[in-house]
């Protein structure tokens, strides 16, 4: 995983509660194992049905085009458990949302991918929103993941919510799959034991007629 | 049963909740981060989220840990036309034979198509015995929580998490915090699980239970049949849980018994022995306690484009200006424009163009029942679409056992074959832009059944009664 640390860049600002992951990525983008997540970023509201770009949408907009931050109120991300909404995300160039809350699966998946999944206060995200909106000319927001602080473009800064323990992964850009790989015998040691407890669980008794 | 290093710790002292019970049992260790290493005795695969973590296992070299305990089926891109094969939607034949070559590759059990095990996630692994009271199951889906309903922890993940389970079978979560719904009073006619879960995503909210395990609790629960607990955990995600039970009982030890993967014999009744530990101390505390007044819940229907924009069938769609936040005032007047209708409209009479029966929620046997006893000696509205798609091939073989097709081809219905179809617009089943679709699915997000699409949600009976009628309809006025 990329470490995340600092990230300074264009704001883009979606002041909607419970943003879900069918608007962050439409189905018609997940048909397709390799399909250009980026292009289909909020599909839905970015393009008309011809493909043509909605110039009324944030992202088709100068300098949002370039944003690599994102501003969304609360419970983003709420829904599906598709992981190509971060990977959507991530291939634009967002590498962190900010908001009051997330939805669950979202949050883990978020973090599991490098991006930074930012708590912050209510009151935070009314102030961060105005004071992008009063420097249009330089929407620009700097996250420092290790002084959880969010800096807006009149140089005011705000804390962010990030547990510990997801900031230090995040900073290290650690490979999860490994730390767990790494408590192998202890896994092992719990299978083989609750084998013997529980015999009637485990293995999954193999299905009539079956050929593997 | 508990391994020795499982933590016994509750927010009520010795009392434990039936979720941390099953928590406890699966715990393998407490992580330096605070979170916990828990062990997933069942892995459910499906084909849109398992191919990229199969990708990345392999590039890092990896194995897959337990073939033995994980499961493959395919169902959210696959054909549902009569007859299909893996290569009947052509814009699916990637993911799906993907999905076949994985399994087939790491020595994985798979239900394709062409297998009369094959259906939906999660309708087969109550359906197989592959889920059972107790244990902790795992798939790359958000509705996972259906096995709830058995009384079972069912985890809803993303791809890099499906990657992590297939490599390690564990999974590293904060544990959710406790939630009770209790259900209590009698269900009026014509009101279902399927009401009750969207009564309860319009009483408290999309983010209600963020972060949280949700016991479903009560005599209006304990009085339904297994299928309607599976239907009502199936949409914890609704409401923001993480997940979503229901204790078992002599109701969920009859429907376990006998099914193809479940323990039999000597081994069914140690089972059973424990599952009857399986609930929750008279003493336990919740860290949320909720209640709804079953005698209260109407049938319902949605009328805006989240669950919890949701109302009486006999109520009228809201004035926006009546929501006291702000904020919800915003979106409720926003999900009107989207939907095409009036505040103020009553919503028994709102002209439907498709009826979808279907989906992980409400498309198991006695689902089709309830819809085809309204279909029975009708006709589908003229105009409008009806169709009916069974949750897995064994429930579509039952049916037509039962001579259920013969009602809906007579009423004019579609009979197509299992899988997620038009829940989920990823396949060819989709709403054309601007239709307006009644439907037994599980969200009515905007542009989530196709783009444009616009989705009113309710139960099977109330769906096919929308069918016949072309119009939302009070189930209860249908005679």
């Amino acid at each position: 995983m990329t470490p995340f640390t600092e990230l300074e860049g264009v704001m883009a600002v979606m002041p909607v509660a419970n943003i879900n992951t069918d608007a962050i990525i439409p189905s018609p983008w997940l048909r397709f194992a390799n399909a250009d997540l980026g292009k289909g970023l909020f599909g839905s509201q970015r393009y008309t049905e011809d493909g043509r770009e909605r110039p009324d949408f944030i992202l088709n907009q100068p300098p949002f085009r370039s944003a690599k931050i994102l501003l969304a109120d609360e419970n983003f991300g709420c829904g599906s458990s598709r992981e190509a909404a971060v990977w959507a995300l991530e291939q634009f160039g967002i590498r962190c949302v900010l908001a009051p809350s997330f939805g669950d699966i979202f949050y883990e998946n978020a973090f599991r991918n490098g991006v930074l999944a930012g708590r912050i206060d209510a009151a935070t995200f009314e102030r961060l929103r105005e004071a992008v909106r009063r420097h249009p000319d330089r929407p620009v927001v700097r996250v420092d993941l290790a002084a959880r602080s969010v800096t807006a473009p009149d140089r005011t800064s705000y804390v962010l919510h990030v547990p510990a323990a997801r900031a230090e992964a995040l900073l290290r850009g650690e490979d999860e799959i490994a730390a767990t790989l790494a408590l192998e015998a202890e896994i092992a040691a719990y299978y083989a034991a609750v084998q013997v407890a529980r015999p009637w669980l485990y293995p999954a008794a193999a299905s009539r007629g079956d050929t593997v | 049963m508990m391994p020795e290093n499982a933590p016994v710790q509750s927010t009520s002292g010795t009392a434990l909740t039936v979720f941390e019970k099953i928590w406890n049992a699966h715990h393998v260790r407490r992580l330096d981060d605070g979170r916990d290493l828990v062990f997933v005795d069942r892995h459910v695969l499906q084909e849109t989220t398992s191919a990229q973590a199969f990708e990345r296992l392999a590039r890092a070299g990896r194995a897959v840990r337990h073939p033995e305990l994980t499961v493959a089926t395919q169902d959210h891109v696959v054909s549902t036309a009569p007859g299909r094969n893996e290569h009947s939607n052509p814009a699916g034949r990637e993911l799906l034979s993907l999905m076949r070559a994985n399994a087939h590759a790491h020595r994985i059990r798979h239900f394709g198509v062409d297998d009369p095990r094959q259906g939906i996630v999660h309708v087969i692994a109550p359906e197989l015995g592959l889920a059972l009271p107790g244990c902790l199951l795992v798939c790359g889906d958000s509705h996972t929580s259906t096995v709830g309903g058995l009384g079972a922890l069912g985890i809803g993940v993303g791809t890099s998490e499906v990657e992590h389970v297939l490599a390690t079978q564990t999974l590293a979560l904060n544990r959710p915090r406790t939630m009770r719904i209790t259900f209590e009073g009698h269900c009026g006619a014509g009101v279902t699980a399927k009401d009750l879960i969207l009564r309860t995503a319009g009483t408290f909210g999309i983010a209600a239970a963020q972060g949280c395990a949700i016991e479903y609790a009560g005599s209006a629960i304990r009085a339904l049949p297994v299928e309607a607990r599976l239907t009502l955990c199936n949409m914890s995600i609704e409401i923001g849980a993480r997940l979503g039970l229901v204790a078992p009982d002599d109701r969920t030890f009859a429907y376990v018994q006998d099914r193809e993967m479940a323990p039999s014999g000597a081994a069914f009744a140690q089972a059973m022995a424990e599952w009857r530990q399986l609930r929750s101390d008279p003493d336990a505390v919740f860290e949320r306690d909720v209640a709804i007044d079953c005698s209260l819940v109407a049938p319902q229907v949605t009328w805006g484009t989240s669950p919890q924009d949701v109302a009486g069938v006999d109520e009228r769609v809201p004035d926006p200006a009546g929501f006291s936040d702000a904020k919800r005032r915003d979106l409720a007047a926003a999900a009107i424009a989207y939907m095409g209708l009036e505040p103020g409209m009553p919503l028994a009479g709102i002209p439907i163009d498709i009826a979808f029966i279907g989906s992980c929620t409400n498309a198991r046997l006695s689902d089709l029942e309830a819809a085809a006893t309204v279909a029975r000696g009708r006709r589908v509205a003229p105009g409008v679409r009806a169709l009916v798609v069974p949750g897995s091939t064994p429930v579509r073989l039952a049916a037509e056992a039962k001579g259920l097709h013969h009602i809906f081809h007579d009423a004019g219905f579609e009979w197509r074959d299992a899988g997620c179809s038009m829940c989920v617009s990823i396949n060819e089943d989709i709403v054309p832009p601007g239709a307006r679709c009644i439907a037994t699915s599980n969200r009515n997000f905007e542009n989530r059944q196709g783009p444009r699409s616009r989705t009113h949600l309710a139960s099977p009976a109330m769906v096919a009664a929308a069918a016949v009628t072309g119009c939302v309809t009070d189930i209860r006025r249908m005679t």
